[in-house]
């Protein structure tokens, strides 16, 4: 830089000034730009920590302990008549037939409590997996078949390392006795850490081996999908009535207010209202997505309303004057040319409006899509939960394995956040492209 | 400058230097001047606006003719937007805005209950101060009117519709190659004569252009006055200005407005070279506004 204070004599004082001013100026730039970014980095550093706390904590419940049980599949045990009928290959006692495979593994163990024990190492699930096995192929009944099946939580918590191997007996859900067969299987490689489909397969159940995140992702989809396909059309229907048609007055005005105080309600108040209206006066099933849809509507609209009432507010009135210069009904100036461009903005707070329904709890909880619901649900008349229900529900869970089901049905959770901004960014990008 | 501008110019110097006498004072609201012409296209008879409390045009009766462009100028806020956008009932779009008195287009009030206000603006279409071209295709811009009023059979037609309002506009050399790209990716100029053009397409019958070169360049502003004294042949235009060389340029007769009240109609020479009222000499003169 040249010195201005030589080549400007004439201005000097008044640049000299300016000049001497400048220090300070920047100064109270640099620290703007500083408090910005120290901002910025806050939030980020919450951000990582809540994410790597949570992934840290879940990602091992994307794997799952399975053990490698020989079973013996006797035909008088299965289909003693020999009809290879599916109603008699479906009602046999598969549950015995593993309960046999393990005695035969440890031919020592005896007495009752032990057997027991025994039997709690393969989870409840492996009988429904050996009896889809024979029905898919009933060729097996007769053959001695080698499977994997999941094994029990406190199995697979100890193979991940959640229950520690030297911590005193009295302290640890694991006796010494059963430590000792669990050894014998891992050295006869019968343990294996599987990646774990059934979580992304089944619904919840009260074993947390076999509990899977489809049920209430299901829910979810189906109660957002309620949510969308009813409070899009009505927010912005409502929002372009309020905006470019209904006459400003005390009505209008009294309807803003309204809809400002809706949108603060707590969300809860919308359940109760939900159980009220939609249950006890028309009869809605309970638990039913459609309802968890129409309730989140609820507190969806006014979001909705909201944001594209200021969508439609910024676009310049000029448009509209010049739709309605050369004679465009205010429809046709409001159709083709205001809308289109709220149409961002208008997504922006539906997107907004989706993500508050997808992560809302509290009112889903008084119409019953709390309650323990192991089907995967499909469509939206069948009982079920939703994400952040079953996150509720399984923190609230005993069983250590659960903890780390709760952090990975939260990743689920933010995975599907991610994909709907996703979906609305592309979106967003799209309508805005056209112009 | 066109040369007629320069001349302009020499002339309204010549007014300002001559001792010339006005026969009217400041203090007389009644209009002076030819309030009527012979076989009008509007005639507008004692239209007062209110907004609200606010008496915005007093007691307004003035005609347009056919094929004359009429401008309107006067210190700003004096009504001349607002009196305007009475002509195609513009002002319908703005809260406690009342209009009365008789409008009369081609004979028929406009501002009667039997009349639809969308075909009306078809009949007397507008230029705004600031060109708003749509966000969309240049073609679209100009496509859109006859589209609504349903005008065009055909795309065939359409594109002939479009070519020619363009060409009117003296903008389709511009973009003929381009009709796709966005309008609003024009210059000013070229943005506000696309505007006009979009007018055109519609055909009307009345040209309102509020201001239309306020925000354009000297080069920009040359082109669209030539264009308005193209358009004049087919068009009655009314033009809002706040430059007295351009109602100079572009005019046939001029209409002075102050607060609220219509001071002075003339034929624009006779009213830039001989003012009758004290008030708009003031005005051309430059001892006010
Ligand atoms: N929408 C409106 N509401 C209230 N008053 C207005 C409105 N538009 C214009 N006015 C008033 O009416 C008068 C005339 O305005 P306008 O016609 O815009 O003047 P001009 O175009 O001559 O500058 C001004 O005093 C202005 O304040
Ligand atoms: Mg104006």
């Amino acid at each position: 830089m040249t010195n201005p204070g030589k080549a400007l004599p004439e201005g000097a004082t008044s640049f000299a000034r300016i000049q001497a001013g400048m220090a300070k100026r920047r100064a109270a730039e640099r620290r703007f730009k500083m408090l910005g970014r120290l901002a910025v980095s806050v939030g980020l550093l919450f951000l990582s920590v809540l994410l790597i706390s949570i992934v840290s904590k879940g990602y091992t419940a994307f794997w799952q302990t399975q053990m490698r049980i020989d079973v013996v599949l006797a035909a008088e045990d299965i289909d003693p008549e020999g009809t290879r009928n599916a109603e008699t290959l479906r009602k046999a006692d598969y549950s015995s037939l593993i309960k046999q495979s393990m005695r035969d593994m440890f031919p020592e163990v005896s007495g009752r409590r032990d057997k027991f024990a025994l039997y709690g190492l393969v989870s409840n699930g492996a009988a429904f997996d050996l009896r889809d096995k024979v029905m898919a192929d009933p060729s097996l009944i007769g053959t001695k078949v080698s499977l994997w099946v999941p094994a029990d939580d406190d199995v697979d918590m100890l193979m991940k390392g959640h229950i520690d191997r030297n911590a005193a007996e009295d302290d640890r859900r694991i006796k010494d006795n059963v430590l000792g067969w669990i050894n014998q299987l891992e050295a006869e490689d019968r343990l294996e850490l599987r990646f774990n489909i059934d979580f992304f397969t089944k619904g919840d159940s009260r074993d947390p081996e076999l509990a899977g995140i489809r049920g209430a992702l299901m829910g979810t989809i189906f109660t957002l999908i309620v949510t969308l396909s009813l409070s899009f059309p009505l927010g912005v229907a409502a929002a372009v009535y309020l905006e470019e048609f209904a006459p400003k007055n005390k009505w209008t005005d009294l309807i803003e207010v309204n809809i400002n105080n809706l949108a603060a309600v707590p969300s809860i108040v919308f359940g109760l209202l939900g159980l009220a209206v939609f249950i006890n006066v028309f009869g809605l099933p309970r638990s039913a997505p459609l309802l968890g849809g129409l309730v989140l509507t609820l507190m969806t609209l006014p979001t909705i309303i909201i944001a594209s009432r200021a969508a439609l507010k910024s676009v310049p009135p000029s448009i509209r004057d010049a739709a309605l210069g050369i004679g465009a009904s205010p429809m046709q100036a409001t159709l083709y040319h205001v809308i289109p461009l709220a149409l961002p903005g208008m997504l922006t707070g539906t997107i907004i409006g989706m993500a508050q329904a997808l992560g809302e709890t509290a009112p889903l909880l008084m119409i019953g899509m709390v309650a323990f619901i192991a089907d995967v649900p499909q469509g939206v008349f069948d009982p079920s939960t939703a994400l952040p229900v079953q996150i509720y529900l399984w923190a609230d869970s005993p069983e250590r394995a659960y903890v780390e089901r709760t952090s990975a049905a939260i990743m689920v959770l933010l995975g599907f956040l991610a994909l709907m901004n996703l979906v609305a960014v592309l979106l967003r990008k799209r309508f805005e492209r056209r112009w | 400058m066109s040369p007629q501008g320069q001349a302009m110019a020499f002339k309204l110097d010549g007014a300002a230097g001559a001792a010339h006498v006005t026969t009217v004072g400041r203090d007389v609201r009644e209009t002076v001047g030819e309030v009527r012409v012979n076989d009008p296209r509007v005639r507008c008879t004692d239209v007062n606006v209110h907004y609200g409390d606010k008496h915005a045009i007093k007691n307004i009766s003035l005609d347009v003719g056919k094929g004359e462009v009429l401008a309107m100028i006067g210190p700003s806020g004096c009504g001349k937007s607002t009196f305007l956008r009475c002509l195609n009932r513009m002002n319908d779009t703005v809260r406690e805005c009342r209009v009365t008195g008789e409008i009369l287009l081609d004979g028929e009030d406009i501002n009667s209950r039997h009349i639809d206000v969308v075909p009306l603006r078809a009949r007397v279409a507008m230029v705004f101060q600031k060109p708003n071209p749509f966000p969309k295709s240049i073609y679209e811009n100009v496509a859109f009117g006859p589209r609504i009023h349903g005008l065009c059979e055909s795309k065939a037609d359409l594109d002939v519709v479009v070519e020619s309002s363009l060409r009117k506009a003296n903008l389709w050399d511009e973009v003929k190659d381009r009709l796709d790209d966005v309008g609003t990716g024009l210059s000013g100029g070229q943005q506000q004569r696309l505007c006009i053009a979009r007018a055109i397409a519609i055909e009307p019958e009345v040209i309102l252009m509020d201001e239309p070169c306020s925000a354009l360049d000297p080069i920009s502003t040359a082109k669209v006055e030539q264009l308005i004294e193209e358009l004049r042949q087919q068009f009655s235009i009314v033009i809002v200005t706040h430059s007295m060389q351009q109602a100079a340029r572009v005019s046939q007769r001029t209409a002075y407005f102050h607060m609220g009240d219509l001071i002075e109609v003339s034929e624009t020479d006779r009213l830039f070279i001989k003012p009758r009222h004290q008030l708009t000499e003031d005005y051309i003169t430059g001892r006010f506004g």
